[in-house]
């Protein structure tokens, strides 16, 4: 393309959000409900940059937990127009906003206030799958080495940012707390399948229990939610499978 | 954030236990894979079965009681629904154990419904196992 007057940019144009936050404070409501607030915003604005402009210039009242706003921290994790997203990785024009959008806390965890879940039940479950490298044998006086295959083998599940975005859009984590929930399942696959690892036995014995993977329905939601790309649903079949073939 | 109890009218759901039980089986696996294998087995008895008795040689309307007596005469057809019958039963009550299992809240609700499930897939089990073998062509 030859130089020629560069085409003139438009200047991006604000437009009215209105977004319905379901709100909860302790404090002085007994049950959750929702509001509506109206904010200007850029079609590029992140939905976090609305809940930022909303607390610092309507109310100061609400609150959601958030950290890096990159994408890469896992704290604002929600469900916007009922799916489970991170805000700072949802922009306004990839939503509908002649409606309002709605914006709640992720389901199936003890919601504190706001848009803020206890977390803990989801750690807990994170911890129980022993998301740490279990060795074999001595320690090593040298690196541990390993293929670039074998790195692939497992490379999926490093991605994960724990922020629950799957566990908390599984309808079976929903009814039944004790269900490990994909995130957990995820982490145990990414060390079950490293070659350095040994405590894959014991992992799969864990997610072999009444509450481990055979509870999983493939619904896909999980799969859907993940805002890294992960395939969680494959990664739980992974693990079925290799429970599968070491027993049958 | 404060770990103090928060006053009010407020009740946050007490989180899983931590504790998860000790008990080490397979049964989970095993029912799993069940429902995989007796899926696959039934779609070719379940249309088989359809085939055989609504569309081959003049279809349904040539059923009446000779035909079954016929068919119950021979081995191959009473192993063909012995099996249909097992499987069909064992498949869905697994399938509903596991939405009971999802659905009830409450262990003692989740309990009755699986027991009352049990005792009426058993029932359908053994009432059908009986007619099958003792099918008597004789009778009436």
């Amino acid at each position: 393309m030859t130089a020629t007057a560069e085409a003139p940019v438009a200047a991006p144009v604000a437009a009215d959000v209105t977004f319905r936050i379901r709100r909860f404070q302790p404090e002085i409501d007994a049950e959750p409900h929702w509001e509506e607030y109206t904010v200007p915003l850029y079609p590029t604005d992140r939905v976090l940059t609305a809940l930022e402009k909303i607390k610092g210039e309507i109310d100061g009242t609400l609150t959601f937990r958030r950290s890096c706003g990159h994408g890469i921290c896992g704290s604002d994790a929600m469900r916007i127009n009922g799916r489970n997203r991170l805000a700072c990785k949802t922009l306004v024009k990839d939503l509908d906003i002649r409606k309002p959008i709605t914006v709640e806390a992720i389901k199936g965890l003890p919601l504190e206030k706001d848009l803020v879940v206890d977390m803990e039940p989801f750690f807990d479950a994170y911890r129980a799958v022993l998301p740490f490298l279990i060795p074999d044998g001595h320690e090593p006086s040298r690196e541990r080495l390993q293929s670039a295959e074998d790195r692939a083998r497992f490379d999926d599940g490093t991605k994960c940012i724990l922020c629950a975005c799957c566990t908390t859009s599984c309808p079976v984590y929903w009814t039944d707390g004790q269900y490990f929930g994909p995130a957990a399942i995820v982490a145990a696959n990414r060390f079950i399948f490293d070659s350095r690892d040994a405590g894959a036995e014991q992992r799969l014995e864990i997610l072999n229990e009444k509450e481990g993977v055979w509870r999983c329905r493939t619904t896909f939601n999980c799969t859907d939610a993940c805002p890294r790309g992960i395939e969680v649903t494959k990664a739980i079949q992974e693990v079925k499978r290799a429970l599968i073939f070491r027993k049958v | 954030m404060s770990t103090t109890a928060q006053p009010g009218p407020v009740s946050i759901p007490a989180p899983r236990s931590s504790q998860r039980a000790g008990q080490r089986s397979n049964f989970e696996l095993y029912s799993w894979l069940f429902m995989r294998i007796s899926g696959v087995v039934l779609v070719f008895l379940v249309l088989g079965h359809l085939l055989i008795m609504n569309v081959l040689d003049g279809g349904v309307q040539r059923i009446n009681f000779a035909f079954v007596a016929g068919r119950w005469s021979s081995p191959f057809w009473q192993v063909w629904d012995l099996m249909m019958l097992w499987l069909a039963m064992l498949h869905g009550t697994n399938g509903m154990r596991t939405i009971i299992n999802d659905y009830a809240e409450r262990d003692q609700t989740r309990f009755w419904l699986k027991m009352l499930l049990y005792v009426a897939a058993g029932f359908t089990i053994l009432l059908g196992t009986l007619v099958i073998f003792t099918f008597d062509p004789n009778i009436g």
